[in-house]
């Protein structure tokens, strides 16, 4: 089960969270309450070229504490601009964590290396500070997530005001690991946001595969895995994003066979060298990317997008659909048509071939 | 507009923003209270599910406008559903009796283990149609599609007919379909495909058979009801019905006999 749903200007509009929050409930049948969240791109233009960190604290007395463990783990490579909780609507959740947002720039000598440096923060606080966990470090994005139904997360992190050119959320049915805060959808690192509906069955040989280049899964749910193979694959070893959501869902041996000689080579290739990423059981998965995302050829588009993906042998339901500027992705029609009644194209994408919308230039 | 007008006959109801529960007991509400209702309109439908779910009465015709959810007429026995909009997954699981007709597209699983009665749907359907349709006695299901139909067609398939058509909502032709894996573990039924199939499209189980004259006749009658269900030329009828179809039915009874109890006999 899960619901997915997610949205997109492909000229950039701002579009107000309460959108995303009507749409997301109408899937809520297909989760349990048990987690719901959201993450909304262009959300912070206040403080655009800044990282905005998404920090859960453990709600207890000395919560001043670990913030400021976490602070003086940021400080030790740049700047905090701001801090603050970020504000919730009292009474609507019980407050396990509370979520605390940091604005931040990095030190000048770190510049050239700041989203391996942001990588390595985000992993050092997840595994050494108890009772902190980052479940958001993009630059002018930010998630938002609780154990809860759609519209009470909404309400209580006031989504409605909040305005993104892109929104992706998720209403959780916990199957393998229990329902809490952190293993609420979306998973963010940097950029990388990922809502996935079905499980992952490879997340051993996956979880091995990553900590091995020094990511660390700690929010105890498959989907974890999910954003930082995508984060290794295109950002680190710059794979075109075709070829790095090949790796990912990888075309049938059968398929590759009857391929024109050059690109059955390549494809082949992918599945040899990265055999550990691919992800193996039902999904359909939703990731939104911020910029210096790879495209075919390796060219860098410092540009914006959004991509749908199932399963090889569509376990997973997706639908896709577009008015004007808008581009839609979903477990079910209906919730795109709660928001959006009248729609250019309704369309369901092909098992494991992507979907890749893009901003405009 | 009013949310329930009701007169001898015929039932209108307003379904915006009802829960499906709500909607599903205002159904069964009306039918109770009105057991010689002939129509129910359903206006505004979008998501709710399980429509028409196990409804016993053969003369009932369920119109639905709008998106209807997930298992649309499931374990249903006689009431026609006509819908016009698109539907979620599994429209007619496991539906006894009865016919329900698509005017837009199926999801996933349309026609999920059904075991009679017919569904008609204008244009396609989602992966694992006809999953697991069987037969019994007079019981035969029968699916049929106008478009296309994503891989898994009549997967594990024990009876029934599926037919795709292949045409887009102008009465073009499609070309030749790219639907993989069709008829997987199959062991009963078969599936007509307009056009040619080839066979590294097929499951494991699954055959390609002479398309025969008695095959034809077979399939006649239900691609003249799709055209009357939908006010197709009698043009295009002609075409369709004299067209050459693929038949892809199971290579045995028992496919896979030899792959859990290879010892036993």
């Amino acid at each position: 089960m899960c619901g997915i749903i997610g949205f997109m200007s492909r000229k950039k509009r701002l579009i107000s969270g309460d959108k995303i929050a009507i749409a997301l409930d109408s899937l809520k049948e297909r989760g349990n309450g048990q987690g719901s969240g959201y993450v909304g791109y262009g959300i912070y233009p206040k403080y655009k070229d800044s990282y905005a960190i998404h920090v859960f604290l453990d709600n207890e007395p000395h919560y001043n504490e670990i913030k400021e463990n976490v602070k003086k783990t940021l400080e030790k490579y740049g700047y905090v601009l701001k801090d603050e909780e970020i504000p919730t609507k009292e009474g609507v959740l019980e407050k396990e964590h509370i979520p605390w947002r940091f604005f931040y720039d990095f030190d000048e000598k770190y510049r050239d290396v700041e989203e391996d440096t942001m990588v390595k923060i985000v992993m050092e606080i997840n595994d050494k500070i108890d009772g902190a966990f980052v479940f958001s470090s993009g630059k002018n994005l930010g998630v938002f997530k609780a154990s809860g139904w759609p519209k009470e997360v909404a309400e209580f992190y006031k989504l409605d005001e909040y305005k993104g050119y892109m929104w992706l959320s998720h209403a959780r049915y916990p199957t393998n690991t229990r329902g809490w805060w952190g293993g609420a959808h979306p998973f963010n690192l940097l950029n990388w946001s990922v809502v996935h509906n079905g499980e992952i069955t490879s997340y051993g040989t996956n979880k091995r595969y990553v900590e091995s280049f020094g990511y660390k899964c700690r929010l105890l749910t498959d989907t974890e895995v999910v954003s930082y193979i995508f984060d290794l694959l295109i950002r680190k070893h710059k794979l075109p994003v075709e070829y790095a959501l090949s790796a990912i869902a990888p075309r049938f041996w059968k398929e590759i066979d009857n391929m024109p000689e050059e690109e059955r080579k390549i494809h082949e290739a992918i599945r040899m060298t990265y055999g550990s990423a691919t992800l193996n059981g039902p999904f359909a998965i939703i990731v939104g990317t911020h910029e210096g995302m790879m495209f075919m050829n390796g060219d860098i588009e410092k540009e914006n997008a959004m991509v749908g993906l199932t399963d090889r042998i569509k376990l997973r339901p997706l639908v896709a659909a577009e008015k004007d500027d808008l581009t839609f992705v979903s477990s079910e029609e209906a919730a795109i048509r709660k928001i959006c009644p009248e729609l250019d194209r309704v369309w369901m994408p092909d098992a494991g071939i992507p979907v890749i919308a893009r901003v405009e230039k | 507009m009013e949310k329930e007008r009701v007169n001898n006959m015929e039932v209108i109801v307003d379904a915006k923003d009802l829960e499906y529960r709500e909607l599903n007991e205002k159904i069964h509400e009306i039918l109770n209270k009105n057991p010689n209702i002939k129509k129910i309109i359903l206006k505004n439908v979008l998501g709710q599910r399980f429509i028409g779910n196990g409804i016993q009465k053969k003369d009932l015709i369920i119109e639905i406008h709008g998106i209807p959810g997930g298992d649309l007429g499931m374990f249903m026995n006689g009431p026609t559903i006509i819908v016009y909009g698109n539907t979620d997954h599994a429209p007619g699981n496991t539906m006894d009796d009865g016919k329900i007709v698509i005017h837009g597209s199926g999801g996933d699983v349309t026609g999920h283990s059904m075991r009679g009665g017919r569904i008609f749907v204008r244009d396609n359907v989602g992966y694992r149609s006809g999953i697991h349709m069987k037969e019994y006695n007079d019981k035969f299901p029968v699916l049929v599609v106008g478009g296309t139909a994503k891989d898994f067609l009549g997967e594990y398939m024990a009876g029934g007919i599926v037919i795709i058509l292949n045409i887009d909502n102008k009465g073009n032709d499609l070309g030749k379909i790219k639907g993989k894996m069709i008829g997987t573990g199959i062991h009963g039924g078969s599936i007509y495909i307009r056009g040619n199939v080839d066979k590294s499209q097929l499951g494991v189980a699954a055959d390609i058979k002479e398309f025969t004259e008695e095959d034809k006749k077979r399939i006649t009658p239900y691609i003249e009801e799709f055209c009357k269900e939908f006010g197709l030329s009698d043009e295009l009828k002609n075409k369709l019905i004299n067209s050459k179809y693929t038949k892809i039915a199971p290579i045995s009874k028992r496919p896979f006999e030899k792959l859990y109890t290879p010892d036993l006999r």
